[in-house]
């Protein structure tokens, strides 16, 4: 299975790429946003995907991320990449052990609506209080400095690399996490935790463990995503962010970090497509999101397997 | 005099937002899905009061035009896409519903727009009760208390007491049993979430005139209605209950003597009952 989807996974990144050189301003911004979203979606994915825990309120770490850089960087001078991204993944951090503490002490449908409302109160400390412009939000002047040689991430096309190099890390880096015993105990822990707790393991430190660590990647989404835009607002954390992420999630496939991001590309381009047919394109977005659930249970990546599937039991194959 | 309008007022939030949750919590208890789309019904149950009553003239018409519809409502959505939902993974419950919530809100966009709305108090009940010289409080707030105590009360009634309440007791504990004893279950399915739907519209039908009719004002009923679910355990009407009436207390309070952090209060609650009992005050272990 993960074998079939290598070339998909080269050609993928080819393309990414060589995109810039083909692309207008527009489509460079919109790809460097997908690609941004592709790593939130790809941090939730080792949640829901792999250690079988549903978060409705993943957007929340997004968010505490992209307010701590924002606060972070209020002077007139670029703020260094080097200090203000680990602080706001120290922040995301943070936030996601106090809450995973909680939050896992449910299980089932009580974790839905706990993650949810855990987020909801991040939503409203930064939409009630004065801290960082309320509900109006705050501006960012400047993008951040890597102070690496050649490397201006003011310039739109440097930007796009360098959110692609951090989308590569990311999926190597869960890709080698997914593999390690670590990784494989959370998907033990999917499969049957009851099990996994007879076998020895502290079931529990296992899925606080993911659940921080998603909780950073996801912030590291959130950085990526306030200083591509210089600007944040509550709305990041709202939980039409945390719904459109899960959405990602299953339009793409969950449970292969190939399917993240590919949901990532499918949900918007596919809000794009349905935005530039209609004002109302929310009410095809949802009718697109009930005929989904419906229709296709294993995402995009499930016509993949149905494929192969399909194949399989036929005596001689068609040569590939 | 003041703290006893705040407490009036704790009480009438606490039971209105008891008629949502308990919906929410029923249909979760007996038909194990968790439905986001629950607040949706809320705000259609508003717009619906705003709609009817400016085209009948009259609030008193536009309560049982409105039940009516929001009933009928949720007999469809029941039978058109809740029930293929029943014994799928909690998440596509959350996703089809999530769809359905940016549908509602948005047929709502095309249909009345996205202006705020205000429906007129009805006269009979548009006095206030004077408290002290300065102070008074409205006596349709106090109506709002009345009707949902009542309600309150038909539905302990109704579940405990009669022939049909015992029929959804038994599908609530064990379905397969009781379809073996010849309960047509998918029709008590159908009867309580369309009775869950036209709870959580009634409950934005009589809210409308207090606190106007606006877009959005669903999503911000449902995640209160959630932490009512989660502190009063799920599936338990007693929890709900005094959840909501909690929840009540720490929102109208909150927002008096910390208003900046009033919203917050409401999670915090949640949190400490979440150190205790992780399973909610009265939730099945």
């Amino acid at each position: 299975m993960k074998r079939s989807l290598l070339p998909w996974l080269v050609v993928a990144t080819v393309l990414l790429l060589l995109f810039p050189m083909a692309a207008e301003k527009f489509y460079l911004q919109l790809v460097t946003k997908i690609m941004i979203l592709a790593i939130f979606a790809l941090s939730l994915d080792l949640l829901v995907g792999y250690t079988g825990l549903v978060s409705l309120g993943h957007a929340a770490y997004f968010g505490i991320a992209a307010y701590t850089y924002a606060l972070a960087s209020q002077a007139a001078d670029p703020a260094n990449v080097w200090l203000t991204l680990p602080l706001a993944l120290a922040a995301s951090a943070a936030a996601a052990l106090l809450v995973g503490a909680l939050v896992l002490r449910t299980s089932g449908v009580y974790f839905i609506m706990v993650t949810l409302a855990f987020a909801q109160m991040a939503y409203y400390f930064f939409h009630d209080t004065r801290i960082a412009g309320g509900s109006d939000g705050i501006y960012i002047n400047t993008r951040p400095d890597a102070h690496l040689p050649g490397l201006d991430l003011a310039d739109d096309l440097h930007f796009y690399y360098f959110v692609l190099a951090l989308l590569a890390i990311v999926f190597a880096l869960l890709a080698v996490v997914l593999r390690s015993p670590f990784g494989r105990a959370l998907q033990g822990i999917k499969a049957n935790e009851h099990r996994m707790r007879a076998l020895g393991y502290a079931t529990l430190h296992y899925k606080l463990a993911a659940f921080v660590l998603a909780g950073t990647i996801a912030g590291l989404a959130g950085y990526l995503a306030a200083a591509k835009e210089g600007f944040v607002n509550p709305e990041m954390m709202a939980w039409h962010q945390s719904g459109a992420v899960l959405m990602m999630l299953i339009l793409g496939g969950m449970g292969t970090l190939f399917g993240a991001v590919l949901g990532a590309f499918s949900y918007v381009l596919l809000q794009e497509w349905f935005s530039t047919l209609t004002k109302h394109w929310q009410l095809l977005m949802g009718g697109f999101i009930v005929a989904a659930v419906l229709l296709l249970p294993h995402g995009l990546i499930g016509l993949h397997r149905l494929r192969i599937k399909s194949r399989a039991p036929r005596p001689e194959g068609d040569g590939d | 005099m003041e703290w006893l309008i705040q407490i009036l007022n704790s009480v009438q939030y606490g039971l209105l937002l008891f008629l949502v949750a308990s919906g929410l919590t029923l249909i979760f208890g007996i038909m194990g899905v968790i439905n986001l789309a629950h607040g949706s019904f809320y705000m259609i149950g508003a717009y619906l009061a705003f709609t009817l009553s400016s085209l009948t003239g009259s609030l008193w018409l536009a309560l049982p035009l409105g039940i009516v519809l929001a009933a009928a409502l949720g007999l469809l959505l029941e039978w058109a896409l809740i029930s293929r939902l029943y014994r799928r993974d909690h998440l596509y419950q959350v996703l089809l519903t999530f769809g359905l919530i940016l549908i509602f809100e948005e047929l709502r966009s095309v249909l009345v727009g996205d202006d705020v709305h205000s429906v007129a108090i009805p006269a009979v009940l548009g006095a206030s009760l004077p408290l002290t010289e300065t102070l008074s409080y409205p006596v349709y707030r106090l109506f709002i208390s009345a009707v949902c105590l009542a309600l309150a009360g038909l539905m302990y009634v109704t579940i405990q007491k009669t022939r049909f309440g015992m029929m959804i007791r038994a599908a609530a504990s064990n379905p397969e049993m009781a379809t073996s004893l010849g309960l047509d279950i998918r029709w008590i399915h159908a009867l309580v979430f369309a009775a869950g739907v036209a709870l959580a519209a009634f409950a934005g039908m009589i809210a409308a005139p207090v606190s106007s009719v606006f877009p959005g004002m669903g999503n911000q009923v449902l995640i209160v209605c959630f932490v009512i679910v989660v502190i009063g355990g799920i599936g338990s009407l007693k929890g709900a209950l005094i959840a909501s009436l909690l929840i009540g207390f720490a929102d109208t309070f909150g927002k008096v003597l910390v208003p900046e952090f009033a919203s917050i209060a409401v999670y915090l609650l949640m949190a400490v009952v979440l150190l205790f009992r992780p399973r909610g005050l009265f939730g099945r272990a």
